[in-house]
């Protein structure tokens, strides 16, 4: 009887680590350039309940995938980038100012560690802000100008210019104090069900990390490295576009790209991912 | 000639004679393959990159002809023999006739 206890128990142990061997996330280091280091793997934030050990996205890709981010001439994104730093000197609008009148050039390094700490609270405003949301207001206060799309090219662009900025910064979103409402609005969007497939964010991304997802591996759903080149698509994808993907996934109606729904959700996914490094522009599957 | 369309090349700076090297090229354009419709039903007209050269002081090294299933932004990498110091001069063209140019020295050393 022992005997044949046992040989059930080592053919499930077998079956369990056969399932999950090729799905799970590498062991590997991301060094961008040969010099930023990424911090890929860390610690989870002390607010969060289940997860010990926060990773990006990174680990759970192809190896060709994870290549192309090593190096900046391999990684797509960095077309945006380009693009977005001749905006950077733009003049444009009625106030005849670009950007860098008043945030210097990007050499200046004033906008280093800015994309780590948004979403974030606005006093004025008296509301969380994207970083997205800070740029149109910008762009409409004080430079007299259109604003951009929410999820368009130029805004993703820009987006992803401010990721790379700040690369190798921690994230860090403050939770506490005014945004604290936001915040737990976003958790509480995160453990919803939704859709005809009664899906929430955790079902995915908190309870099957690391399983497979039809031919695809789960991640943990962070959200450091946006805006994120995405092979599928060709093109730089925002969070909020990611958002409505995944949502739209669970067959349900979505939120749309910059609703108060979806900024209260960034701030809480980016506050999951409050310790790992800002990795835009990043390339994924 | 197209939007956006930028070319970037990357090569080492220098290598020993005779060594080999790998080059990496990419061209940012839509490569528009003229299968696809718009809004308006019509077809988009094809606009791609069709070929590709590069030339190593007047000696061609690659000369490559593309066709519309290439995806946005072409990569092309490819390694080449370095048998003096000298330029390599990369071309891209377009269908609409415009010519892109990028050339970048390599020292021996």
């Amino acid at each position: 009887m022992k005997f044949k206890a046992m040989t059930a128990l080592s053919l499930t142990l077998a079956v369990a680590a056969a399932g999950s061997a090729n799905a799970d996330p590498v062991e590997d280091e991301l060094i961008v350039n040969g010099e930023t280091e990424i911090v890929t793997k860390t610690a989870a934030p002390a607010h969060m309940e289940n997860i010990d050990e926060v990773m990006s996205g990174w680990l759970f890709r192809e190896n060709d995938t994870r290549d192309m981010q090593r190096d900046d001439f391999d990684n797509p994104g960095m077309l945006a980038v380009e693009a977005a730093m001749e905006t950077w000197d733009e003049v444009e609008g009625t106030a005849g100012k670009a950007c860098s009148d008043c945030h210097g050039t990007l050499d200046d390094d004033q906008m280093v560690g800015i994309r780590a700490v948004y979403p974030k609270w606005n006093e004025n405003a008296g509301e969380v802000w994207t970083l997205e949301m800070a740029i149109n207001s910008c762009r409409t206060e004080q430079m007299g100008a259109e604003a951009w799309g929410y999820t368009g090219t130029e805004m993703t662009n820009m987006s992803a210019l401010m990721s790379y900025a700040s690369r190798g910064v921690p994230v860090n979103v403050a939770i506490d104090g005014p945004a604290q409402p936001t915040w737990e609005q976003g958790k509480e969007l995160y453990y919803t069900r939704t859709g005809q497939l009664e899906l929430s964010c955790a079902n995915c991304h908190e309870d099957n990390y690391g399983n497979m997802i039809r031919a695809d591996h789960l991640s943990q759903g962070q959200i450091n490295a946006f805006p994120a080149y995405r092979l599928k698509n060709a093109k730089l994808n925002s969070v909020h576009d990611r958002f409505k993907g995944c949502v739209r996934d669970t067959r349900a109606e979505t939120y749309s790209p910059g609703s108060p729904e979806f900024v209260a959700l960034e701030l809480y996914v980016a506050s999951r991912g409050n310790g790992l490094s800002v990795e835009g522009p990043s390339v994924r599957n | 000639m197209a939007d956006g369309v930028k070319p970037r090349v990357k090569v080492p700076k220098s290598a020993a004679a005779g060594d080999t090297i790998t080059i990496k090229t990419l061209i940012s354009h839509n490569m528009e393959s003229g299968q696809r419709k718009g809004k308006d039903g019509n077809l988009i007209p094809r606009s791609i990159i069709n070929r590709f050269t590069c030339e190593f002081n007047g000696k061609s090294v690659i000369d490559v002809t593309l066709e519309p299933a290439i995806s946005t932004n072409p990569y092309i990498e490819f390694d080449s023999l370095v048998p003096e110091e000298g330029e390599f001069k990369f071309t891209w063209y377009d269908d609409d006739g415009s010519v892109y140019e990028d050339s970048k020295k390599i020292a021996i050393g």
